[in-house]
C-alpha cells in the first residue's frame, strides 16, 4: 500500500492534537468493543479474569495501547525506527497474529466516529486509516 | 442461514429505524469513494468524482447512496432470508456490474462508521457486535452468486 503523504501526517496530528488528550478512554473503548465483537480475540487475553468492557485489565491495557498509537502520531516521520522495539515485542515475545492490527484499526476508527462525529469527516478518516496501516506494517517489520 | 437471536433482531431494528435513509445513504457513498479512492472505477458515469470536494458535491453519487441504502432496507425486512433476498442483486454486481465482491466489506466498514457518528455511544460494543453481524450477513449474500 501507498506510504503517508506530508497532507496525511498533517491531518493526523492536527486531529490528533484534539483527541490524544483522550487517548486512554478512547483506548480502552476500542480494545472493549475488539474482545466483544471479534472473540477470537479473546484467545490472546486468557491470563485476566475478567474480559468484559469496563474492566480493570481491559481499561489498563486499552491506554496502554493507544499510549503507544499517540506515540506513534510523534514518530509519524519514521514509523519502522521508531516503533523498532515495539515490532520485536510484539514478533518474539507477544507474538499476536498481525491479521489482528487491522481488526484493532477498525474499532478505534468507530471509537473515533463516536467520540468525534463532526471531526471524523472523510478526508480524516483515510488519513487515520492510511495512518493506522502504516503502524501496523511497521509492527509487522521484525516478525519474519 | 444466519440464526438470531431476539435480543439480535430488536438491535438491528432499532438501529435501522434510527437512520434517516436519505441523509446517511450520501454520507455513506462519500466515504467509500474519499477513504477508498480505487472504487471511483465502478462509477464512471457519475462525472467529477476525483477530488473530495467533488465528490462532496457530487449530486449522482448522493443519489446513489441512497439507492444502496434503500437496498439495505431489504435485509433488514427479510433477516431470515438474507441469502435469498439478495440473489438477483449479487448476480448483478458480478456478470453486468462487475464488482470485485472485496468492495462490499469496505461499503460495510464505512456504513458501520457513518452508523457510529449517528448513533454515538448508543453503539455500545454489544450492538456493534450484533450490526456487524447482520452486515457481514449481507455482505456475504452480496458474494454467494459470484462464480
Amino acid at each position: 500500500m501507498t506510504s503517508l503523504t506530508a497532507k496525511d501526517k498533517e491531518v493526523v496530528k492536527a486531529f490528533w492534537a484534539k483527541v490524544g488528550g483522550s487517548a486512554a478512554e478512547l483506548g480502552s473503548d476500542a480494545l472493549a468493543r475488539l474482545l466483544v465483537v471479534y472473540p477470537q480475540t479473546k484467545t490472546y487475553f486468557s491470563h485476566w479474569k475478567d474480559l468484559s468492557p469496563g474492566s480493570a485489565p481491559v481499561k489498563k491495557h486499552g491506554a496502554t495501547i493507544m499510549n503507544g498509537v499517540s506515540d506513534a502520531v510523534g514518530k509519524i516521520d519514521d514509523l519502522t525506527g521508531g516503533l523498532l522495539s515495539l515490532s520485536e515485542l510484539h514478533a518474539f515475545t507477544l507474538r499476536v497474529d498481525p491479521a489482528n492490527f487491522k481488526i484493532f484499526a477498525h474499532n478505534i476508527l468507530v471509537v473515533l466516529a463516536i467520540n468525534f462525529p463532526d471531526d471524523f469527516t472523510p478526508s480524516v478518516h483515510v488519513a487515520m486509516d492510511k495512518f493506522l496501516a502504516a503502524l501496523a506494517r511497521a509492527l509487522a517489520e521484525k516478525y519474519r | 442461514m444466519v440464526k438470531w437471536t431476539d435480543k439480535e433482531r430488536s438491535t438491528v431494528r432499532t438501529v435501522w429505524e434510527s437512520i434517516d435513509i436519505d441523509e446517511l445513504g450520501p454520507e455513506v457513498l462519500r466515504r467509500v469513494l474519499i477513504v477508498y479512492p480505487w472504487t471511483e472505477r465502478y462509477f464512471g458515469a457519475f462525472g467529477d468524482i476525483f477530488t473530495t470536494t467533488a465528490i462532496l458535491q457530487n449530486p449522482k453519487v448522493a443519489a446513489h447512496g441512497i439507492v444502496v441504502l434503500r437496498a439495505l432496507d431489504q435485509a433488514v425486512k427479510n433477516m431470515d432470508n438474507i441469502k435469498d433476498t439478495y440473489a438477483a442483486l449479487s448476480r448483478l454486481h458480478f456478470e453486468k456490474l462487475e464488482v470485485d465482491p472485496d468492495n462490499f466489506r469496505l461499503l460495510a466498514d464505512c456504513i458501520t462508521i457513518s452508523v457510529a457518528c449517528k448513533l454515538r455511544a448508543e453503539m455500545n460494543p454489544q450492538v456493534q457486535a450484533t450490526w456487524q453481524k447482520f452486515l457481514q450477513a449481507v455482505v456475504d449474500a452480496m458474494c454467494a452468486q459470484y462464480y
